[in-house]
């Protein structure tokens, strides 16, 4: 524990940029944005928006839940691969995180647009142009396809660290494949499905540009109508305390996510 | 004459261009303890994998019972596994491991709390149900293990190096419990290991093996005492071996001179092994033995000393418990059941030198002495 002032550099910053503009985010969520005094009105005026809040809710759980799916089966199966093929699917995985969020977002407004890459194709042979943008489905598949590495990554990792003579082990007393996957495998990639589902949840559910690229004025999320708060109707109180709830909303997710991790970790040292 | 259960035929295993099994051929007997014992590399795991049923020989059938099993997957085969680092469940309690195998072939949870209680108890873990598995020492992970396999009742329990991982003291004791408990149970053990006492301390039938093919079959007894050639005699234990030429029938010639032994049925003048193990010599006064030699080096050892004896530049490996000090000129007397004739083989000349051949016994001569050798 010595050496200790090492962390002085992290530390200040934090103070600074971390904990002095959280205190700034609670004083501004319970003060009047007229008279400063201190009041619960932005906090209760928050139920207005509470469809907004159930919705972001939903499309992020959604978007989480697909990714998990998808992922799932990628994570596992580059997990046994020979050392050299997983470091290459690996790099892959994470090459689309190398490319701006924004770009990424704009590639799939260009892709999906009415008058879009994939409905030119579509008009092209002489079918009519599919409603692909502006509704909840384009916005989770921006979610989906944004955060997806974030799923891979944590599962592969857990599922890489599994002793593959557990397997053997199943086997051995009586379990057939998919046994052996539910009763084995799956329990013991706990962790990375919880610290999966946290890293894609989280982002997730705070995103404003994907909704406001790919959705309409029906999938307006959380993110969005913070930003607005800041920038369009300026009343940076609302705002403030809508970020503080979803700040609360984050760590009880992360908190869960936590416990599944830590039950694991203390079963699992040796070996 | 027990029955057989299970057969090995011809199997062949290849990695690549590697050849792991070269058509070995097994019968392993009902309610036996088998041991397959030889250096890392001879096959012996490959061999316990291919009857547990990872791994599918390239050639060659498995019969159990008398019926082939060679494409049946592992979980449907009437055998389990102890293996090497116990691959316990990490995420499961002592309990819910031994209840595995149990509860996936779905049996009422009342007779699996009754055999899961009975096996704790017969290893000893009574008390430890609840433990997680990272909680327990190694010798109690060893335990788990083998009651997680024994529980399912197999007819044949597979063990691939169990003890290695255990120190020298819990080894000893877990050689005598494993023994006990074959006998108890009265299955058939499989058990894989490189370490020759173990072999010969727990075994029924020793197989030796090297380089994917099998050298010896035997008791404990026949392995130490008959070894088939100068690689078994090696590896069982400590031999010299000379060079020697079977003059007639109980007539071996060594060192220029003549020696009766209990050996028979070479050609005359047969070029052959000679194997003396090192603690059937007895050192005599010099003008008393067959032969003469001085002591080079000695080692304590606890039991006896462990003395090296140069013999015309041959020098030779003797235990005793009396104690020669380093350039006494002394001299040996050999019996005629302290020798044993062997054929020639591949492995003649590589091993039971102890002047040239030291790595497996590099305390006897230190740096410069071995340099000077060479």
């Amino acid at each position: 524990m010595k050496r200790r002032w090492l962390t002085a550099p992290y530390i200040i910053w934090m103070l600074l940029f971390t904990i002095v503009p959280l205190c700034i985010v609670i004083y501004f969520a319970f003060t009047d944005s007229v008279t400063g005094a201190f009041t619960f009105a932005n906090i209760v005026s928050i139920l207005d928006y509470a469809s907004i809040f159930l919705r972001s809710i939903w499309l992020s759980v959604a978007a989480t839940l697909l990714c998990l799916i998808i992922g799932y089966p990628v994570a596992y199966t580059i997990a046994q691969c020979k050392p050299r093929t997983q470091r290459i699917l690996q790099m892959l995985i994470m090459l689309p995180m190398c490319l701006s969020f924004l770009l990424r977002t704009l590639a799939w407004v260009a892709l999906l647009e009415d008058t879009g890459i994939l409905n030119s194709l579509i008009t092209s042979i002489g079918l009519k142009p599919l409603p692909l943008i502006r509704n909840s489905g384009a916005v989770i598949l921006g979610m989906v396809y944004n955060y997806l590495p974030y799923m891979i990554l944590p599962l592969y990792s857990s599922i890489s660290k599994i002793n593959p003579k557990l397997m053997e082990a199943a086997a051995d007393l009586g379990c057939s494949r998919r046994q052996s996957f539910t009763k084995v495998i799956l329990p013991l990639s706990m962790p990375g499905i919880a610290s999966g589902i946290t890293m894609v949840f989280v982002p997730a559910v705070s995103t404003f540009y994907i909704s406001q690229k790919l959705g309409s004025p029906g999938t307006i999320m959380v993110g969005d109508v913070i930003e607005s708060q800041f920038k369009g109707a300026y009343n940076p109180n609302l705002g403030a305390a809508m970020s503080l709830i979803l700040l609360i909303l984050i760590f009880i997710c992360i908190g869960l996510s936590n416990r599944v991790t830590k039950q694991h970790n203390n079963e699992e040292v040796t070996l | 004459m027990a029955a057989e259960l299970i057969r090995l035929k011809d199997l062949v295993m290849e990695f690549g261009n590697e050849r792991v099994l070269d058509s070995m051929n097994l019968t392993i007997e009902d309610k036996k303890f088998l041991t397959l014992l030889g250096p890392s590399g001879c096959g012996k795991t490959t061999t316990l994998r291919i009857i547990a049923g990872f791994q599918k020989p390239t050639s060659g059938e498995v019969y159990f019972d008398g019926q082939p099993i060679t494409d049946l997957p592992p979980y449907k085969r009437p055998v389990n596994t102890v293996f090497q680092n116990y691959a316990l469940f990490p995420h499961l309690d002592v309990y819910d491991n031994i209840a595995f195998g149990l509860r996936i072939s779905k049996l009422p949870e009342k007779e699996i709390d009754r055999r899961v209680g009975e096996m704790l108890a017969s290893v000893s873990l009574k008390g430890f149900e609840n433990r997680p598995i990272a909680s327990l020492s190694g010798g109690q992970q060893q335990r788990v293990a083998i009651a997680r396999a024994l529980v399912n009742r197999p007819k044949v329990l597979l063990l691939d190096e169990p003890l290695g991982a255990l120190d020298l003291r819990l080894r000893m004791d877990m050689q005598n419990e494993l023994k006990q408990i074959q006998q108890e149970v009265g299955i058939t053990f499989v058990y894989v290991t490189h370490d020759q006492e173990e072999a010969l301390s727990m075994s029924d039938t020793v197989v030796v093996m090297d380089a994917g093919k099998i050298l010896q079959i035997g008791t404990p007894e026949d392995i130490y005492n008959e070894p088939a050639n100068a690689f078994v005699a090696d590896f069982i234990g400590e031999s010299n071996i000379l060079d020697g030429i079977m003059l007639e029938d109980y007539k071996v010639k060594m060192f220029g001179q003549e020696f009766t032994c209990v050996d028979k049925g070479f050609e005359k003048n047969e070029p052959v092994d000679v194997v003396i193990r090192p603690e059937d010599i007895d050192i005599v006064a010099a003008d008393a033995g067959h032969l003469c030699g001085t002591v080079t080096n000695v080692i304590f050892k606890g039991v006896h000393y462990d003395t090296i004896v140069d013999f015309k530049g041959f020098k030779w490996l003797i235990q005793t418990t009396d104690y020669y000090p380093v350039d006494s000129y002394i001299g040996i007397q050999l019996n005629p059941d302290d020798i044993h004739v062997m054929k020639r083989s591949e492995y003649s000349g590589l091993y039971g030198d102890y002047s040239t051949f030291s790595d497996e016994y590099d305390d006897i001569t230190n740096a410069d002495e071995s340099a000077d050798e060479e």
